[in-house]
């Protein structure tokens, strides 16, 4: 966990390869369009049936490691993108989840928060690949729990306003995702799964870790 | 295997922990659950360790923590205990103000009326400032709502201001 990550106002991250480096000239990025097509894509257009997926838990390595970077526009990214739906759609209060928690280490995620009582702004069911966070401000503490550490409950401050990118899977297209509140907190939770992170790395302090009492 | 209940007590000084688990892991203890903190700048640590070390070979082991006569160590086996499932809801309380006798004894006392479970603690004193924190479960049957009125009219008996906050944790 790098310190500057926590911070309010963080710029985005340098790029690490020429390809990751190329979406700085991409027209898409700080453009509102590009938010609202997130808003209204729906895992429909993957065209694939989802599968669900087995979900591993801590101490699995693959949770531990940075995924790599994917190519969006594969058959296997699309398949992917429609199992991780197909496996957040049947876990009970599951609103996000990353493809390390399904055992393969590429960066990409889903979430849905559009049902969730803390929700403010939603952009519905998303898909993001190789996704960064652009701005993140106004760190709030909340407790969390995660389905791949199902035995404790923790205290994260996450950022409540929050700028994204990353691209859809399928097109390829780089979106951008300007968000707040609870689907800020989610789609922080899953780009640190896609880095190699759990909740547990960054929680408020030594008294912060709790056994959970509520199994849902 | 059996498991063991340590405490180490005393005068604080860097490498305690250090010395204790070193010495622990010597015997092929494992280390399960532990806590330690600093109390009024006592160190304070106790854990619950798992092996075939008897209680006598573990207190031998552990005995020159103690030479200097700075720190208390304490060994006793312990049955398994299994936490008890819940069902019920997870809160926070919060108390503090100016500091008083029976702060604790009173507001806690509220809590164990209605079969609510103290699972983590914390209090510190700050000048005059009284502070506690507390986890606790409810039982499902329990009325928050009226527990926290409670504790608030025992606290402010005693000059103190109470909160009774849910702690329940975000899925994600």
């Amino acid at each position: 966990m790098s310190e500057e990550r926590d911070r309010d106002g963080l710029g985005a991250r340098r790029p690490r390869d020429p390809a990751v480096a190329s979406r700085a000239n991409d027209p898409a990025l700080s453009d509102p369009q590009a938010d609202s097509r997130v808003a209204t894509w729906t895992e429909a257009e993957l065209g694939v049936e989802g599968r669900v997926r087995d979900v591993v838990r801590a101490p699995a390595g693959v949770l531990s490691e940075r995924g790599a970077d994917v190519d969006a526009t594969t058959p296997e990214s699309v398949q992917l993108a429609a199992d991780l739906v197909a496996t957040m759609r049947v876990s009970p209060g599951c609103v996000g989840l990353a493809a390390n928690q399904v055992g393969v280490g590429v960066r990409m995620f889903c979430v849905d928060v559009s049902q969730h009582p803390k929700t403010r702004t939603h952009h519905g069911t998303f898909v993001l690949c190789n996704a960064e966070v652009v701005e993140a401000s106004r760190n709030e503490k909340a407790r969390e729990g995660c389905m791949s550490v199902p035995d404790f409950t923790g205290d994260v401050k996450r950022a409540t306003r929050l700028r994204v990118r990353g691209q859809l899977p399928g097109t390829g297209e780089w979106v951008e995702v300007a968000t707040d509140a609870f689907e800020a907190r989610a789609v922080q939770h899953e780009i640190d799964h896609t880095d190699g992170l759990l909740f547990l790395d960054r929680v408020a302090g030594a008294h912060a870790i709790f056994p959970r009492t509520t199994y849902l | 295997m059996t498991l063991h209940a340590i405490t180490v007590l005393g005068h604080d000084r860097p490498g305690i922990i250090a010395e204790t688990t070193g010495r622990l892991a010597a015997l092929g203890l494992n280390l399960e659950d532990s806590t330690m903190t600093l109390l009024r700048g006592h160190f304070a640590m106790m854990l619950i360790c798992a092996g075939d070390a008897s209680q006598g070979e573990i207190a031998a082991e552990l005995a020159p923590l103690e030479a200097d006569g700075t720190l208390t160590v304490t060994v006793r086996e312990v049955p398994e205990e299994r936490a008890a499932s819940a069902g019920g809801s997870s809160w926070v309380l919060t108390v503090h103000g100016g500091d008083r006798p029976g702060i604790v004894s009173s507001v806690v006392s509220r809590v164990a009326e209605v079969g609510g479970n103290i699972t983590d603690l914390t209090t510190r004193l700050a000048g005059e400032l009284y502070l506690l924190v507390a986890e606790i479960d409810l039982p499902a049957d329990v009325d928050a709502a009226a527990l926290e009125g409670s504790i608030r009219a025992a606290a402010a008996e005693l000059g103190v201001g109470a909160t009774l906050r849910p702690a329940e944790a975000d899925e994600l």
